[in-house]
């Protein structure tokens, strides 16, 4: 080896001596750091740090244990998404978009779908069932996202019990994912014009048994940590940004409703029905970390009355928009090896039905074309207003899809909630913006 | 025959064409003799539309173009066109006047658009003179009101001002499509790329940037890469 290390493995840069920590060399690194002549130190968390909520980076300019310069560095989970939509089809945009960010996959895929539909001029033609079902999952989505966050939370200050609880109680929804999607993640279940499928059987009534189970388990949350005295000494006044800096920085979700200001765009600008719903906007005035906990706690309680409403306004009928030049023609159904194409539905189209069998030749090889035009569609997302701006130019495949993540937007006022503070506090910052990386680089 | 049978004279309407779409089955030099390999289709965007607008876009459009002139600007110097399309108000602005046209409408109190919802790049390689374009989305918490600002550049020459100095979070996303589409965001506090490495070559999210990837074997098969394989449009 030609290599010379010094004591915990330093090496002169040209911008000045660069410490790299491997675990259990602390007190070499300080000893070191403390003999330097430099006074500046800046810390690189990240990007594989486990509390940096995946691959994020984090810069940070450190004098003691006080943060005076704080600055991210992303794009190690780009996937070029948008991109790769522009050569695929319209109905395989679904899958592209539910990889985004992946704790609140139908958000994304719904925002998709509603922004095609509106490009399609079929808005009005959605049936009901569908779109009950659509808020049914997301508001199902919104607790786990926000279950995950507080599990992560929790787990970055100490709180392993807080991380068990969130990750049962999100095995609970998981669970209902995968019996009315297939999958627990990455479902593309909400297809342009309406759903992949109809609810399995059995479906209503586990909803129903988890709704009930998991209201249960809602008390261990404030038990465990809405008055204890160390996570509000943790969370307390920790991130504070007031409405002034969310608006400049564009921040939305429980980072904008945690200042007192109640905007949700369930309520501000409805869609798929959720007038007609009860429920109502969480919002605290204390615009700290403790302000966002309370109200991601108080959105879980929200989004439960608003499952057993939609558990209650289904209505037979079906899933997917009556237009057959648009309508997905497959037909799922389980056979001895997993979820497949209906033998009985191919049957009927190969023997019975050339113009369905042309039809689902046409659909599936070519896709439906889009109007030429734009069209912008947001949904409140468990992060913020989560956005997709469409372009099509006439054909198959879109010509732009370009989304809005709330986290990469959020993520911009970590700076300003973090200068001035402690390192500590650093990571309950980031934790309470609730970043998600693949969506934040898509 | 009396004269309420003949047809009104329609009114010209101004289309702004983009593009050709051709043939239909997207082959090109194979033996297609259908004959719909020929065709040849205009891409039209939707027009400018005529007052009035319909609901709150008039009133949004008259305290627009009453605020620019208090200003002294006149209103058709800054706004090329307004679009009303599947209920949505697109202005589009030319770019030397984005910042003024950004500032009032966030600080007129009867237009009020608090939010930016960042700039999304779109690229429309066959329309020669205005192939970049910067789209913003305003919403209007006050008001409850979501209007889209449209600005063109040209490829040869990228610029577009940055609107930072009014909208603090356009930060990263005019990093963003900086990074995917090259528009240059003059008067951007650190206008660097923020997906893409720092040393990356080109703006992948061009029309004229190939999506890449490579041919995949599958069961004995050869998939092609996406970009390769046969498209319908």
């Amino acid at each position: 080896m030609t290599t010379h290390y010094e004591e915990a493995g330093t090496r002169e840069t040209t911008e000045g001596r660069v410490f790299t920590v491997t675990g259990g060399d602390w007190g070499e690194v300080v000893e070191a750091v403390a003999k330097a002549d430099d006074e500046r130190i800046i810390v690189n968390m990240g990007p594989q740090h486990p509390s940096t909520h995946g691959v994020l980076r984090l810069i940070l300019e450190i004098d003691g244990e006080t943060v005076t310069e704080a600055r991210c560095g992303i794009g190690y989970l780009h996937t070029g998404i948008e991109k790769n939509m522009e050569f695929r089809n319209w109905v395989q945009g679904t899958t592209f978009v539910t990889r985004m960010d992946y704790l609140t996959p139908l958000f994304n895929e719904t925002a998709y779908c509603l922004a095609v539909e509106k490009l399609l001029g079929i808005t009005d033609q959605i049936p009901d069932r569908a779109t009950v079902i659509r808020v049914l999952m997301m508001e199902l989505n919104r607790i786990s996202s926000h279950l995950v966050c507080l599990a992560t939370g929790g787990m970055e200050i100490g709180s392993t019990t807080l991380m068990i609880y969130g990750f049962r109680d999100r095995e609970l929804i998981l669970d209902i994912f995968e019996l009315v999607t297939g999958l627990r993640m990455n479902h593309a279940y909400v297809r342009p014009g309406g759903l992949a499928q109809d609810l399995p059987p059995g479906a209503v009534d586990q909803i129903r048994e988890a709704v009930k189970l998991f209201r249960s388990r809602m008390h261990e949350y404030d038990k465990l940590a809405t008055g204890n005295p160390v996570f509000k000494a943790r969370l307390v006044d920790v991130g504070f940004l007031d409405l002034a800096g969310c608006l400049a920085l564009g921040a939305t979700g429980p980072i904008l409703r945690a200042t007192g200001l109640p905007n949700d765009l369930r309520k501000s600008d409805p869609y798929c029905g959720y007038e007609n719903y009860d429920f109502e906007v969480a919002i605290a005035d204390t615009a700290d970390s403790y302000g966002r906990f309370l109200i991601r706690l108080e959105e879980m309680r929200q989004s439960l009355r608003i499952v057993e409403q939609c558990l209650d306004r289904l209505r037979p009928g079906p899933v997917m928009v009556a237009d057959k030049k648009i309508a997905w023609p497959a037909q799922l159904a389980v056979g001895p090896d997993g979820m497949g194409n209906s033998l009985d539905h191919i049957r009927k189209i190969m023997g019975t039905s050339m113009e369905a069998l042309i039809h689902h030749f046409k659909l599936v090889t070519e896709g439906f074309r889009v109007p030429v035009g734009q069209a912008y569609a947001a949904v409140e997302s468990p992060k913020g207003e989560l956005g997709v701006h469409v372009v099509s130019d006439g054909g198959t495949r879109p010509y732009r899809v370009h989304f809005r993540d709330p986290s990469f937007t959020n993520l911009q006022s970590m700076a300003a909630m973090c200068e001035g503070g402690q390192v500590a506090d650093v990571i309950v910052a980031v934790a309470g913006i609730d970043p998600v990386m693949g969506g934040v680089d898509r | 025959m009396s004269d309420g049978n003949i047809p009104a004279t329609r009114t010209e309407i101004p289309v702004e064409v983009v593009g050709n779409r051709q043939g239909m089955f997207g082959g090109r030099g194979t033996g297609d003799t259908s004959g719909f390999g020929g065709l040849v289709a205009p891409i039209v965007l939707p027009g400018p539309s005529s007052r009035p607008y319909g609901g709150w876009f008039d009133e949004v459009a008259d305290e627009l173009e009453g605020a620019l002139e208090e200003q002294g600007l006149d209103p058709a110097d800054a706004i090329e066109k307004t679009v009303i399309d599947r209920g949505e108000l697109t202005f589009h602005v030319r770019r030397e006047h984005l910042l003024q046209v950004s500032r009032t409408l966030r600080d007129d109190p009867a237009l009020r658009f608090e939010l930016c919802l960042g700039v999304s790049g779109v690229h429309y390689l066959s329309d020669p003179g205005r192939e970049l374009h910067a789209v913003y989305h305003l919403r209007s918490i006050t008001h409850t009101r979501l209007i889209r600002v449209e600005v063109t550049a040209p490829d040869a020459d990228p610029h577009i001002p940055s609107v930072v100095s009014v909208y603090p979070t356009n930060d990263w996303h005019e990093r963003e499509a900086y990074d995917f589409f090259g528009i240059v965001f003059d008067g951007h506090p650190a206008l660097t790329r923020i997906m893409m490495p720092d040393d990356w070559l080109g703006h992948p999210q061009r029309k004229d940037y190939p999506l890449g990837g490579i041919p995949v074997e599958y069961k004995g098969a050869q998939i092609p890469a996406p970009d390769q394989r046969r498209s319908y449009t």
